[in-house]
């Protein structure tokens, strides 16, 4: 924690700004900024306040996507839960699955065989790849529009990410909800070449994120909607909650595949990409440094993927009798958006008691009231694109 | 005189046609190239080469439901649409497109041109502040911000090859190029930055990327267009393919030497250079992020009009010299 304190408290914005107070003759003007708005990532609204083009306060509210997951997995047999979170974080599923059912092998003290972790290890890493490539389309949407230069970069790093839909179709028969973990294990084994397969996607993918960084990092314009706009300082961020690529460009070396290896991380050596600033461009230096560490870990990974069984098996007939004796886990992993949990109370039954999942997104998104006063609208949108939040898992 | 009027008359009629032509041929144009860029095919389903896609364009556009927001202000909700039209259709009028060519060949072309170029600015803030939206009405404030600074670099721009030729007359403005050099060739270091601010003024004119904050459907949705449906969103959106167009055109005309060319008729290079700055506006658009608007009004304020007028003092220092 010591480093910690060294960090600067700058003067916060008030969150809570009496609106009344601060403008008393009734000046501002209220724009109702979403939910149903081209850049606010899904279903979200922020209410802001505004000075002419100046944010004064804002309020996010969410919930427009609320689906009532969690509830409804306390209905559901134990594998029949893993695709409904699937459709929590809609840009990563792989990641979601992974925690949901690291949690029910933790509550059942169950092996997970080796190969079995290091295929969603491979997995998480090609997952982290096409999540940011998503991300950085639509960063740029906000900041270019749909009609100019970011759908051009929005619809290249499509093509990218293609690929990586390819190489999980070619596994798991879906190209999104894959539905491929299951309590124990996986479900697919990995079909032979595939590794090959891997290796020419990344062939495409590595020299193309050059591409991408040039287009970014060395783009005038880009530097100038991103640099220092939507400053947050570390402090703020361990308050809020924030993990995950936000986090540590605030320059917080934090995270769980090095700090609480899960999976067979322990395996393997992990750079932590970390930048100073906290602004936008300090987010888009951290997220474009992991595609590439992402792409050195699947290349290292996919050779050497051991050989063995991909599932430990279960001591029951049906797979929807499984039940987990009483008691409470909480298990934590790394998505692309920072650090995913699953929180499972169990009575015992073959249903889970409650299923708590702590989305990184939520905790993001709770920093927009105090980095988004001060700037503009349009910082507004950058803001909001920088921070990657996905609405499915914010609502559940 | 009436020889005068009929050949107007007729010139005029022809150059709306051709123009109003052009503008939908320009949005398959775009749409193709801005395809290409984008790794995608663009329209291929409608004629040879979706060619005649911005005509099924129309058509669903015309079947479109036109709905005025109930608190809005109708009369102008409904009238601005037309004006932002006419204005962009005006500035056609004295473009030189060969030396016979021209519906109206005035002394003060290079004013008119600008003059009329700026009152689109009205129609925009109208839309703006009719649509009752706060949207639309952030869109309109931008607008007008925008439109009025980069009046001024696109007029000190503009001034330059009107002191080098020593006529506001568009007509002999390009005769002059085609007597000597074009003015992006010589004098260069005048005529060269003098084109770039026209460019970027132009850009920032038509509200094209990076200069398209009044839109900025990111931010404001669809800007002042955001309450617009149906014909009177296809007019606007005409309006500034329009202005586009035009604005190329009289780029051409006052740096690229306009009709002058050999071999080819006038027509044909003119057309030509008009289409090569055309295309480089959907280049920029396709390929570029936005500004913010403060960032705008920096770069307007603090580099364009400083450069603007040290351009036009240098131009008339060029012209005293022998």
């Amino acid at each position: 924690m010591t480093a910690l304190r060294t960090v600067q408290i700058t003067r916060r914005v008030d969150p809570h700004l009496s609106v009344d107070r601060y403008d008393p003759e009734g000046e501002l003007m209220l724009l109702h900024f979403g939910p149903q708005h081209p850049s606010t990532h899904g279903v979200f609204r922020m209410d802001l306040y505004l000075d002419g083009e100046k944010v004064v306060k804002v309020v996010p509210h969410v919930g427009y996507l609320h689906r009532a997951v969690e509830k409804l997995c306390e209905t559901l047999a134990y594998v029949q839960i893993t695709p409904i979170v699937d459709k929590n974080d809609y840009v990563a599923p792989m990641t979601n699955e992974q925690a949901l059912n690291m949690a029910f092998e933790a509550a059942l003290k169950l092996e997970v065989p080796r190969r079995a972790r290091w295929m969603r290890m491979l997995f998480a890493e090609l997952q982290r790849i096409a999540s940011h490539l998503l991300w950085l389309g639509t960063f740029a949407l906000d900041l270019g529009g749909a009609l100019g230069g970011g759908s051009t970069v929005f619809l290249h790093c499509f093509r990218e990410r293609e690929l990586v839909l390819d190489l999980f179709e070619e596994v798991t028969g879906a190209r999104f909800h894959y539905n491929t973990h299951t309590i124990g294990g996986n479900r697919h084994d990995l079909p032979a070449g595939w590794s090959a397969k891997v290796k020419a996607a990344l062939d495409v993918i590595g020299p193309r994120l050059d591409e991408y960084e040039a287009m970014t990092l060395d783009n005038r314009i880009f530097l100038e909607r991103t640099s220092g706009v939507g400053k947050l300082d570390a402090e703020l961020a361990l308050e809020l909650g924030i993990t995950g690529p936000i986090l540590r460009a605030c320059g917080v070396d934090h995270d769980l595949r090095r700090d609480a290896p899960f999976h067979a991380y322990d395996e393997l050596k992990v750079n932590v990409a970390t930048a100073q600033g906290g602004d936008c461009l300090a987010r888009a230096k951290v997220r474009l440094l992991e595609m590439r560490e992402s792409v050195r870990l699947v290349r290292e990974m996919v050779d050497s993927v051991p050989e063995g069984s991909i599932n430990s098996g279960r001591p029951v007939k049906l797979p929807v009798q499984t039940k987990i004796p009483p008691g409470q886990v909480y298990v934590a992993i790394e998505t692309p958006r920072g650090e995913l949990g699953s929180y499972l109370i169990s009575d015992g039954t073959q249903f889970p008691y409650r299923l708590k999942i702590r989305p990184p997104s939520l905790h993001a998104l709770s920093a927009l009231p105090y980095i988004i006063p001060g700037g503009t609208v349009s910082d507004g949108v950058a803001i909001l694109g920088s921070l990657d939040p996905i609405m499915g898992e914010v609502d559940r | 005189m009436s020889d005068e009027l009929v050949r107007g008359a007729f010139y005029s009629v022809l150059i709306v046609t051709v123009v109003l032509t052009a503008t939908a041929m320009a949005l398959w144009f775009e749409r193709k190239f801005a395809a290409r860029l984008q790794t995608r095919l663009g329209p291929t389903m409608v004629g040879p080469s979706g060619l005649l896609q911005p005509v099924a364009d129309l058509l669903k556009l015309l079947q479109k439901e036109d709905i005025v927001p109930e608190r809005a202000d109708r009369k102008i909700f409904n009238l601005v649409p037309l004006l932002a039209a006419l204005a962009a259709l005006g500035a056609a009028a004295v473009v030189p497109f060969s030396p016979s060519v021209v519906a109206s060949d005035l002394d003060v072309g290079v004013l008119y041109v600008l003059a009329v170029g700026a009152v689109t600015v009205i129609p925009v803030f109208g839309a703006g502040w009719a649509s009752n939206n706060k949207l639309a009405l952030l869109g309109g404030m931008r607008a007008v911000a925008q439109s009025i600074s980069y009046e001024v670099p696109l007029l000190l721009s503009a001034m330059v090859p009107v002191i080098l030729s020593g006529s506001l007359r568009l007509g002999t403005i390009v005769q002059t190029q085609a007597d000597h050099h074009w003015f992006i060739v010589w004098p260069f270091f005048i005529g060269v930055p003098a084109f770039g601010i026209f460019l970027l003024a132009m850009l920032a004119e038509a509200n094209r990327i990076p200069f398209d904050i009044p839109e900025a459907e990111s931010e404001l949705v669809a800007g002042v267009t955001t309450e617009y449906t149906g014909m009177k969103f296809a007019i606007f959106l005409m309006a500034e393919y329009i202005h586009t167009i035009v604005a190329s055109a009289v780029g051409a005309a006052l740096f690229l030497g306009g009709w002058d060319g050999p071999f080819r008729p006038g027509l044909h290079w003119m057309v030509l250079k008009t289409f090569l700055l055309f295309a480089s506006v959907y280049w920029i658009r396709w390929s570029l992020l936005r500004f913010r608007a403060d960032q705008l009004m920096r770069l307007c304020w603090r580099y364009l009009v400083p450069a603007g007028v040290i351009l036009v003092a240098a131009a008339a220092v060029w012209v005293v010299l022998p």
